[in-house]
């Protein structure tokens, strides 16, 4: 028999509704590609078998009385800040240590509604803070990917580097995913995989560890581009139960993929060709852009100017929301807790012991950004900022751009454990440049693999979009797709 | 903000020194529970009584995830209590987090509004009194403002030796803090201004007023300057719990401030309690212990948002409230303004008065229910709900009067019985023969024995008519006052040949 993890979502989902193969077989067979690389590549922090494998059964059942949901079968991996009832879900932070939640996220909720089958939570930075998976409390994740003529290991970027070096290394059909500042899209172009965050609002964040709530949403990784749009139909809903969900019904994406673009307007912002960026990214760029050109699209020159502040001033907010978010990890009522002679004492040994060195930075910047005295000079301040920001993309678009076209990265994966990075958690953060201005405006925004570096790595180009016109993108990275062709690793696991 | 005085320095509320005159400065903090079935952002119950941590949800506990829902029934209590406060509403209000540590805090953090509440400026109307003379004076307390905010959790230190337990049962309830102005210059104000308060939220229906069980606290701000001066360093008096405290917390706290001032020292402004056992107030923490409470808009919240036709609504569905009461008592029923304020002060006690009036003579009902039914109530230590007498009876038994069926003083004994002991008073009337004897011939008859047995009294009665009320007294006595006292007064004067 074929591999059956070779299959993208699309195959599979057609190949068990014509009995080719049964979920159980498709589930057995990412169990066993999970177990023989995950020692190699940390991408799963819990694998859940005998989960998997029942849930693959009852697919079976549906598939057999003609039943099936959208993704009857369909093996997933889940980002761990997802709550998954009774399963680890931890933010691969210590501070939750053992906690399994009673209850199951919108999102996870709703894939599982159409019939999906869950694998096993994936690895991530803690609390979605990072861009290289490396701030884990269940260490790194390594990239599938490794530079010609090298052994080196590479990060897979972050946060969601468990979820994009799954689907890379086909340890799971899809994964889902979340994106604050880039956390989707970043790792997505590391990988050679397409990764979607959503408008704000599109997906419930109901369930969902949160990082920051003004920024944080929900997407998925996938293999290609209509895998995607296939996940994130079910994953997006308007849910009560998060008042920033909005009401609109949801497309079907998938109808959109190879959909022409010819007439559509193509914005190339001039802010994103940063100071020192390397000549390849500037080369993949001007390669979409003629290959937008020659599918039919109009390509104009746009101008963003607000995108130099976006960086500094999503350093604020994000932080200032997530140090108030991590409060209630205080060792009281759940996950760790380290005793002390006081209640005081008990929070800081607790908190010292139980959030990483990036997690603790950015609650102190939070604080000190809320503190009185400096409220106004930044939270006030990088709060106008993103308004101008939001105005930038507003204009243009009310100009009749219909997407924007920019790199999505400023550079190809680097290595694990990076002497310059480890020394300045600045540099770490310039990762986000292309991708935070999309958080900060709350657009959507996807991430589509489109050539490979001088070293063989995947290098990945941004679409961004109008609010809730998910389907320009998918139109858009299907005609990228097409043209650059799809980036796999060569298996040395 | 700027503090507006709106107040003429008044003697009769100064406090002597030994140095000379001052004048006490109160401002008013109220936290008000909502009455509401749920919690202000969970589905949770609120009910009080409850096992510890029965009423708590996956929100109130700050589960990984969880998100809060405004709760809609809590937003339009909020703007019925500021429509009652004759208040700004706010179109447009903004869910801030206040960020603190603490035990009973699950998120480590209380949504609560801070720069834009749901409701703005507004005034109750105060009736302080009444003086040794009787008197009542009027004033007005402004309001500043009222928002909505959660409730935290209650930690529990006396459970056990070395460990404190932790009921979430109120983390979450949907709290209004009252804002006032610092309008009050005595305690006797401060006690009335609650009282008010209390009763508005109780004719609204927004808040249960039970300050024993912690619906309604009080934080007190008082400061002390001489008459008419500039405003004095204030001390804040934390969760005061019933009336009564929260004036001899003022008392004690501005002589405290005196005393100190009088010495030449200078007021720490800071946190303090009330402690009722001593009667006196003890520092808790000072300005340099204050929090920085980090307060910034809620990301999980989008701001509060509703339209003129929302408050138009609410404002059409608003009950009669206290001081439209008590003038219309005084216009329609011509009740003084005593007894109209009396009545109207309690909500249950002006339903009352309102069943027992209806269709009868309000003045009537309003003696028998400030002298006879109040009176009886206060002497039994007993609440208007817990009266044993209903509404219904009363009314009934003025029915009787007016019927001409018992007379005003068997009504008293009739009262009295039904005070004590279940039944119609119809029928308690018709068992135990209390009707009024109107039968004239019966009447004549009890006059002529009086007449006959006091030949000595006959004659100095025609000397001096008033005597005619001892006759009276001798027949109604004779017949075991169920004779019409009108009936009896004309035949012994008619007798005796006075007029």
């Amino acid at each position: 028999m074929t591999d059956l993890t070779a299959l993208t979502i699309a195959e599979a989902r057609d190949a068990l509704r014509a009995k080719t193969f049964s979920a159980r077989e498709l589930t057995d067979a990412y169990l066993g590609a999970i177990d023989a690389a995950n020692g190699a590549l940390n991408a799963y922090v819990t694998v859940t078998p005998d989960k998997a494998r029942a849930m693959a059964e009852t697919s079976d059942g549906r598939l057999a009385k003609g039943e099936a949901g959208a993704l009857e079968g369909i093996p997933l991996g889940i980002k761990d800040l997802f709550a998954t009832e009774g399963v680890h879900t931890q933010a691969c932070s210590h501070v939750l240590d053992k906690f399994e939640p009673r209850y199951e996220s919108t999102v996870t909720a709703n894939l599982w509604a159409d019939g999906a089958v869950m694998l096993g939570k994936l690895n991530m930075d803690e609390f979605a803070m990072g861009s290289s998976n490396e701030s884990s409390y269940y260490g790194p994740v390594v990239s599938p990917w490794r530079a010609e003529g090298s052994n080196a290991d590479l990060v897979p970027g972050g946060s969601s580097g468990g979820s994009a070096a799954a689907v890379a290394a086909r340890l799971c059909a899809g994964a889902t995913a979340t994106d604050t500042g880039g956390s989707i899209r970043q790792p997505a172009a590391f990988t050679g995989t397409v990764g979607i965050k959503p408008t704000y609002g599109r997906c419930s964040r109901w369930g969902i560890v949160a990082f920051a709530s003004s920024l944080d949403q929900a997407g998925p990784i996938a293999r290609d581009v209509r895998d995607a749009a296939i996940l994130l139909k079910s994953m997006a809903s308007t849910d009560p139960k998060d008042t920033t969900s909005v009401d609109l019904p949801v497309p079907d994406y998938e109808a959109a993929v190879g959909r022409s673009v010819k007439g559509m307007r193509i914005g190339i912002p001039k802010e994103y060709r940063v100071e020192g960026m390397p000549a390849e990214i500037e080369a993949l760029w001007h390669q979409g852009i003629e290959w937008l050109r020659d599918a039919g699209a109009e390509i104009v020159d746009v101008s963003l100017p607000h995108t130099k502040y976006a960086l500094p001033a999503y350093y604020i907010v994000a932080p200032a929301e997530a140090s108030s978010n991590l409060a209630r990890y205080d060792g009281v009522r759940y996950g760790l807790r380290v005793p002390g002679r006081d209640l005081i004492e008990m929070y800081e040994n607790t908190r010292a012991a139980g959030f990483g060195r990036e997690v603790k930075r950015r609650i102190m910047i939070g604080t000190y950004v809320l503190s009185a005295g400096y409220y106004d000079a930044y939270y006030l301040r990088a709060q106008k900022v993103r308004t101008l920001i939001k105005r930038d993309f507003e204009t243009v678009f009310a100009e009749g751009v219909d997407a924007l076209l920019t790199p999505a990265t400023p550079s190809p994966a680097f290595g694990i454990a990076d002497q310059e990075m480890n020394a300045d958690p600045v540099k770490m953060y310039l990762n986000d440049v292309f991708t935070v201005t999309v958080n900060m405006a709350g657009l959507p925004g996807l991430a589509v693999p489109a050539g490979l570096s001088a070293s063989g790595l995947p290098l990945g180009l941004q679409i961004i979009g109008r609010p809730f016109d998910e389907e320009s993108l998918f139109a858009t990275a299907s005609v990228i797709e097409k043209a650059a062709g799809r980036f796999e690793p060569a298996k040395w696991w | 903000m700027t503090i507006v005085d709106t107040r003429t320095p008044d003697p009769k509320t100064f406090i002597k020194g030994a140095t000379g005159d001052w004048e006490i400065v109160v401002g008013m903090e109220v936290h008000a529970q909502v009455l509401s079935e749920a919690k202000l952002f969970s589905g949770a119950a609120t009910g009080f009584g409850a096992e510890p941590n029965d009423h708590v949800s996956l929100v109130d506990a700050a589960m990984p995830g969880m998100l809060p829902v405004i709760n809609e029934h809590c937003v339009r209590q909020a703007v019925r209590t500021g429509l009652g406060l004759k208040a700004q509403i706010n179109k447009r209000s903004v869910f801030d987090r206040k960020n603190y540590f603490y035990a009973d805090l699950p998120q480590g953090y209380q949504i609560s509004q801070y720069k834009d509440p749901i409701v703005g400026e507004g005034v109750v109307q105060v009736s302080v009194g009444p003086d040794r003379q009787g008197n009542y004076e009027d004033i007005e307390v402004g309001i500043e403002r009222l928002h909505l905010e959660q409730d935290a959790g209650k930690s529990l230190h006396d459970q056990h030796p070395t460990m404190t337990y932790v009921d979430l049962n109120r983390s979450g309830v949907a709290l209004m803090e009252i804002v006032s102005k610092p309008d009050m210059r005595s305690a006797d104000e401060a006690k009335a201004y609650l009282t008010k308060l209390r009763s508005i939220l109780r004719y609204l229906g927004t808040c249960d007023g039970n300050m024993d069980e912690g619906s309604l606290r009080a934080d007190v701000n008082v400061s002390v300057r001489r008459p008419g001066g500039a405003f004095g360093t204030r001390c804040e008096i934390k969760n005061v719990n019933s009336i009564r405290f929260v004036g001899q917390a003022i008392e004690s706290e501005a002589r405290r401030q005196v005393e100190i001032l009088e010495d030449g020292g200078a007021i720490d402004q800071e946190t303090r309690l009330f402690d009722p056992a001593k009667g006196e107030t003890r520092a808790m923490r000072s300005k340099e212990d204050a929090h920085d409470y980090r307060y910034f808009p809620d990301p999980d919240l989008l701001p509060l948002e509703f339209d003129d036709a929302f408050v138009a609504d609410i404002e059409a569905a608003l009950p009669e409230l206290p001081d439209d009461k008590r003038a219309r008592l005084m216009r329609d029923a011509g009740l003084s303004a005593y007894d109209a304020s009396v009545l109207v002060s309690d909500k249950a006690v002006a339903d009352y008065f309102e069943a027992v009036a209806a269709g009868r003579d309000a003045k009537q009902a309003a003696n028998w229910v400030i002298n006879d039914l109040l009176g009886a109530l206060n002497k039994n230590g007993l609440s208007i709900e817990e009266s044993p007498v209903s509404a219904e009876r009363l009314g009934t038994v003025l029915d009787l009067l007016k019927e001409g069926t018992i007379s005003g003083k068997i009504a008293k004994d009739l009262f009295e019985i039904l005070w004590s002991e279940e039944g119609d008073p119809r029928a308690i009337v018709e068992s135990r023969s209390l009707k009024q004897v109107t039968d004239t011939g019966a009447i004549e008859k009890a006059v002529d024995d009086v007449i006959a047995a006091n030949p000595e009294k006959v004659e100095q009665a025609k000397a001096k008519p008033t005597l005619a009320g001892w006759f009276v007294g001798q027949v109604m006595k004779a017949t075991g006052g169920k004779a019409n006292p009108q009936a009896v007064n004309d035949l012994v004067k008619a007798k005796l040949g006075i007029e």
